[in-house]
């Protein structure tokens, strides 16, 4: 399966790939339009080691063993063919995910309800905008 | 003193209705030209700080920025310009030497684009590259006058080593501490894959790039940095630098800021400190000198790798083409003086020097009325911005050339022409590792290998068009040129006709 994998040796933390999955959330075609004055939400966000020039963009793992599905307590985190979406109508907000989450991937969205990284699989055309964005091409989307 | 004379060059535009503060050009500004003001919800700039390197503007996800030349001006007149004012201001401030990178700005003549190529109509075909073989392949190297051929046909004539390309286009002289260690990286595998050489410059070769050795020239200069046995082993030629096109007649200077471990590893000189290279070579002071390095190079490999000998193109130049292509060496590069640089003082780069074009057509036909053509390759560099200029440059006689700026600007150079402030925000001239890193070799080796092969293709439709299918017919074929706008005196010089006069 095709996943997000990040380069920290090509990771230049500019964030832009934050202000990309925002947008991608969206669905609207300006950027400008979408986020303006907005606080933006975003499903990947990028690490900084402190002291050192290292960072890098931590997204959804789409783990293969989910704590985050085991651990969720309506039934809305689930995995199909491998990727792990969020059904936002049964999600009630326990952040039971949210804490059992090893790479902190899962986010509040604005009504309160978890939001997380689905490979951009509704929005975007076959990229997820993050890596379509990265200007380094230090995300990468690719089977390994 | 807080009085500051010079007002900022240019002005960093932004559209307000379109930025959404992401603050990536904060981020991403190595001039610290962008600011967010929390409490205003803004970002706002500095121009005093701007360079007009376009990383903002490029990475801007809204397209919100622009950076625009200042309008504000001082009453007009025509000997004394903005410039001249500015740098007088700036040298009454500091009492040192202006520092340029980059070639000569300057309006002075650009021949190539007085130039015009010909093309078959009715009485000789042209040829459809696309249906029909074309050859670009050229061999470096000096070529024997005969051949000799045993009883079983086979060559007894020993041939001198030559170097093969693939398209008569080499990457020039850049050295590792000028650019960085992405950028040799990225020219390194570029030249695998197209089939042609990059130029380690005078700051050695990181052992990182040995494997690349085949597409590899190294070159030996002045300071002698990073010389030694494997280097010189390594490397497909050796060429021994004795100018160059920005700086005739000076030496180099490598702010000891930029030799981090690496550098100076590689360069062979302390950490710190500053690489210098000496305007002579101090054992060089004549061709005979010249002739006695050409061959301990070649002693050392066994006489195996060509030498190239590269200089400026100065006043008295075919003279010395003359004597360098009886010194031994296998190939000449000639740098005209809109030739790039790291750093150059900025009077040397704007002021010494011929243009290429008009020195290339001089060592042309001069070693031709020698007799000696054959006995060395010419390699052209200085300001080859495109495949038109490329065959122009074969047409007035050389074998290949050089490109240094047009390589740099496929691997993402906007022309700031700061490099010698060691902050360049696009990864290239710089050793700074957050900003090196800004430079992805896999994007940029592919960058630079598309280069290559959309010039190769405009080279073969050229040609073709002119009814030439092979490139080597084309070299020092001037009839396939003419002039437009030019005097009597620069068409002597460069050996063509004005247009509208026939063969």
């Amino acid at each position: 399966m095709k996943r997000v994998y990040v380069n920290e040796n090509r990771c230049l933390g500019c964030h832009l790939c934050e202000y990309y999955c925002a947008f991608a959330a969206t669905g609207q075609s300006d950027m400008s339009r979408a986020l303006k004055g907005k606080k933006i939400r975003p499903r990947i966000h990028i690490e900084e080691v402190p002291n050192s020039d290292i960072t890098f963009a931590v997204s959804c793992r789409h783990c293969v063993e989910p704590l985050c599905v085991k651990g969720c307590i309506s039934g809305a985190l689930t995995k199909t063919d491998g990727v792990i979406s969020v059904d936002r109508d049964k999600c009630v907000s326990c952040y039971t995910c949210v804490l059992s989450c090893p790479y902190g991937c899962l986010v509040q969205s604005e009504s309160g309800v978890v939001d997380k990284c689905q490979l951009c699989l509704q929005t975007a055309e076959g990229t997820p905008r993050c890596v379509d964005g990265c200007i380094n091409a230090a995300i990468i989307y690719e089977e390994r | 003193m807080s009085l500051n004379y010079i007002y900022p060059d240019n002005e960093v535009v932004r559209n307000y209705d379109k930025c959404i503060c992401c603050r990536a050009c904060e981020r991403q500004c190595a001039n610290e030209v962008h600011e967010y003001l929390e409490e205003a919800d803004k970002m706002i700039a500095d121009d005093a700080k701007c360079v007009n390197c376009h990383r903002c503007v490029s990475i801007c996800p809204v397209r919100a920025l622009k950076i625009v030349p200042t309008d504000h001006e001082f009453r007009k007149n025509t000997s004394w310009k903005k410039k001249d004012i500015y740098e007088v201001y700036k040298q009454a401030e500091s009492g040192g030497v202006l520092l340029s990178s980059m070639g000569n700005p300057s309006e002075f003549p650009v021949y190539w684009d007085k130039i015009l190529l010909n093309a078959s109509q009715v009485t000789n075909p042209s040829i459809d590259p696309l249906r029909e073989p074309m050859e670009t392949k050229v061999f470096l190297g000096a070529k024997e006058e005969s051949v000799k051929r045993g009883e079983d046909g086979r060559l007894i004539t020993k041939t001198s080593p030559q170097l093969k390309l693939e398209l008569p286009v080499m990457f020039s002289a850049m050295s590792y501490g000028s650019i960085s260690y992405n950028a040799h990286e990225s020219l390194a595998r570029a030249s695998q894959e197209a089939g042609t050489f990059y130029n380690t410059g005078e700051g050695g070769l990181h052992e990182d790039f040995y494997k690349y050795g085949g597409n590899t020239i190294v070159q030996v200069a002045s300071g002698r940095f990073g010389v030694h046995r494997e280097y010189l082993e390594t490397a497909a030629a050796i060429e021994i630098k004795m100018g160059q096109g920005a700086k005739p007649g000076i030496g180099g200077h490598l702010p000891g800021k930029k030799v981090g471990p690496n550098v100076s590893r590689t360069r062979m000189i302390p950490e710190g400190t500053d690489a210098i290279s000496p305007a002579p070579h101090h054992d060089i002071y004549s061709i005979e000198d010249l002739r006695q390095l050409v061959f301990s190079l070649k002693e050392a490999t066994a006489y195996k790798k060509p030498v190239i000998v590269k200089i400026a193109a100065v006043h008295n130049v075919a003279a010395i083409v003359s004597g360098i292509a009886r010194s031994g060496a296998d190939i000449v590069a000639i740098d005209g003086f809109r030739g790039g640089t790291g750093a150059a003082p900025t009077r040397i780069r704007d002021n010494v020097g011929i243009p290429i074009e008009v020195a290339l057509a001089q060592v042309d036909s001069r070693l031709r009325d020698e007799g000696i053509r054959d006995k060395i390759s010419v390699v052209a560099a200085g300001s080859i911005r495109s495949s038109a200029d490329v065959i122009k440059a074969v047409a007035l006689g050389a074998d290949a050339v050089y490109i240094g700026t047009s390589a740099l600007l496929a691997l993402g150079c906007h022309l700031c022409r700061t490099c010698n402030q060691g902050k360049c925000n696009w990864g290239i001239a710089t050793q700074r590792m957050d900003l090196v890193k800004r430079l992805n070799p896999d994007i940029g080796y592919k960058r630079l290998v598309n280069l290559m092969t959309a010039w190769k293709h405009e080279i073969e439709e050229m040609m073709g068009g002119m009814g030439i299918n092979s490139i080597e017919a084309l070299r020092g074929n001037r009839l396939m040129l003419r002039g437009v706008g030019l005097t009597d005196v620069e068409l002597r010089m460069l050996g063509i006709k004005h247009a509208g006069e026939s063969a």
